[in-house]
């Protein structure tokens, strides 16, 4: 009990931000027509690539020694950049169509 | 100093993600929502490789940063080439690979903390560690069979009372979670077993969801790996990766809700339910009472939709599939020349994802304003002379106002059989994606155009020109 109430404690700024940005997310999507569902999943899809970080943070910090960090840090930022360049380029390409139309 | 710099490009970089959310959800910013997010996201991966300092203040070392470097290289490659190779049709099962790449990146970087920083006594920090772990590992391996079901190479499978088990396995691996947080040292042998559980458990709930359902799952996966991303935020006391993670959680599950109302079905009834697998729902539409088929020839056809005052264009997963949408545009603008008025009716769901449609007919240059949406066309249908459906089934299925039995019942379709003719073009009788018969092919105001939707829409053409 006491554990989980120092955790809470330590970590409250942490806290509020996801607080917060659980409602920020409600809020900023709740308004989007059908037609761009897809398209916003796919950008979405692109902005949870953010994991990434921590992957350059686990790859940057494995000690030279460290084959099994090095091994699976290395894979987990080729994973990581799969999803973010790949997320965003999809989105961008589905995007240019509505571009296009809108003209 | 570096760190503080670091700090504020994080803080850049969110803002960044929540502008390019608000402006992903309008047509009209939508393409510059995409570029700003992805600006964000670029400066906080360079910051981080330059300006990251370790616990004792020291930069990463040069070996580790050239070997980010080629990690970033590889995945870049690949993603664009990917991204840049795939076939419209197939820009679903895209965004489900990727989804699972992010899903795999938060469950691997688990693993090394569990490994790397193992701290005994630590509760809340070990089952934020174990939790990124288990929603990574199941959004990984549920993406790729949601990728593997709308590439077609797994079909729906369902073991008898499958949501029991998959409730017993999930709270096997909370139990199994549980504990590997109270031991004194790291069991990487149980840390396996756990990651392993949770990659079938990923397998198991995504098997038994039929293909129609396939959009819903992935944005509910894509939100998973959104909160995998955002426990990785909690280990590292990283804002960016705990914003960005965040948001995408929670817009993402507002987005699989929305999806859910467009077909009128609950989640838990998606998620629970599965779409066309069983015998029962469907004996009670036997092939005797419904009739008889009839076909129609390409001339008859072309001549009907000549001398037609206003035709509706219902496009499907068939028009995507055989890559026809050129030669819709083109029978479209054929037909307005000869004075007839043509539109589309879109369907919310039609294709295998929301919007399929409008990004297809976007390609051929349809106009905007010609692609109606579902109640719009379905004020229309009763003054339209003919509608062409093209590769559509479920969604212009009667079933799912009629029959309280069907899978289907409740969704809301394409009233197409208040038109004067119906022309279904089709590649045979087959059932559609749900796996249900269609009554709408049996009316008698029903006409049957059989083949590959682009040949016979080049048949069409060249015989409406004919004409």
């Amino acid at each position: 009990m006491e554990q989980l109430l120092t955790f809470i404690y330590s970590n409250m700024g942490m806290i509020y931000i996801l607080i917060l940005s659980v409602f920020l997310g409600i809020e900023v999507i709740s308004h989007v027509p059908s037609v761009l569902h897809t398209p916003l999943m796919s950008g979405a899809n692109a902005i949870h690539g953010v994991v990434i970080i921590g992957a350059i943070i686990v790859m940057g910090q494995a000690e030279p020694d460290n084959y099994l960090a090095l091994i699976l840090g290395f894979l987990a930022v080729i994973l990581g950049t799969l999803n973010v360049v790949g997320g965003f380029v999809v989105t961008d390409r589905m995007l240019e169509l509505f571009k296009k139309k809108k003209k | 100093m570096e760190n503080q710099i670091l700090q504020i490009i994080y803080l850049i970089g969110s803002i960044t993600f929540i502008i390019g959310l608000k402006r992903l959800s309008h047509p009209d910013t939508a393409r510059r929502g995409n570029l700003i997010a992805a600006f964000g996201m670029t400066i906080a991966i360079a910051g981080t490789i330059f300006l990251y300092r370790t616990e004792n203040g020291e930069a990463f070392s040069n070996t580790n940063i050239i070997l980010i470097f080629v990690a970033l290289l590889i995945g870049t490659i690949l993603g664009v080439l990917g991204a840049k190779k795939v076939k419209m049709t197939a820009m679903p099962q895209m965004v489900s690979l990727f989804n699972g790449m992010g899903g795999a990146c938060a469950a691997i970087i688990s693993v090394i903390e569990y490994q790397h920083h193992f701290a005994a006594g630590a509760y809340g920090y070990m089952a934020t560690v174990l939790a990124g772990l288990l929603i990574g590992s199941i959004s990984f391996s549920g993406s790729m069979i949601a990728f593997g079901k709308l590439n077609g190479n797994i079909n729906d499978k369902t073991i008898p009372g499958q949501s029991v088990i998959n409730l017993i396995l999930m709270a096997a691996l909370i139990g199994t979670g549980a504990y590997l947080t109270t031991l004194p040292v790291p069991n990487m042998v149980l840390l396996g077993v756990l990651t392993a559980g949770c990659l079938i458990y990923g397998i198991f709930f995504v098997m038994p969801i039929g293909g129609a359902d396939m959009p819903v799952v992935i944005s509910l996966l894509n939100s998973f790996t959104g909160v995998a991303a955002a426990f990785g935020g909690f280990i590292y006391n990283n804002q960016v990766m705990l914003t960005g993670g965040i948001l995408v959680g929670s817009a993402g599950t507002i987005l699989t809700i929305l999806m859910c109302k467009a077909m009128n079905r609950s989640l838990l009834n998606v998620i629970v339910g599965s779409f066309g697998g069983g015998g029962t729902s469907t004996a009670g539409i036997g092939n005797s009472t419904l009739g008889t088929i009839k076909e129609i020839s390409v001339s008859d056809a072309a001549v009907l939709l000549s001398y037609s005052k206003k035709v509706m264009i219902v496009p499907g997963y068939g028009l995507a599939v055989a890559q026809a949408q050129h030669a819709c545009h083109e029978l479209e603008t054929l037909l307005e020349e000869k004075g007839v008025e043509v539109k589309y009716a879109i369907h919310p769901v039609a294709g295998r994802m929301p919007g399929h449609m409008n990004v297809l007919l976007a390609e051929a240059d349809v106009p905007y304003p010609k692609l109606l949406e579902m109640e719009d066309a379905n004020n229309e249908f009763n003054s339209t002379d003919a509608v062409i459906v093209i590769g559509a089934n479920d969604v212009v299925n009667p079933a799912a106002k009629k029959n309280p039995q069907s899978p289907i019942y409740g969704m809301p379709i394409l009233e197409v059989e208040y038109a004067q003719n119906v022309i279904v073009m089709k590649r045979g009788m087959a059932a559609g994606y749900a796996g249900i018969e269609n009554e709408l092919f049996y009316e008698p105001k029903t006409r049957m155009l059989f083949g590959d939707a682009k040949a016979t829409l080049q048949k069409l053409i060249s015989e409406v020109k004919a004409n």
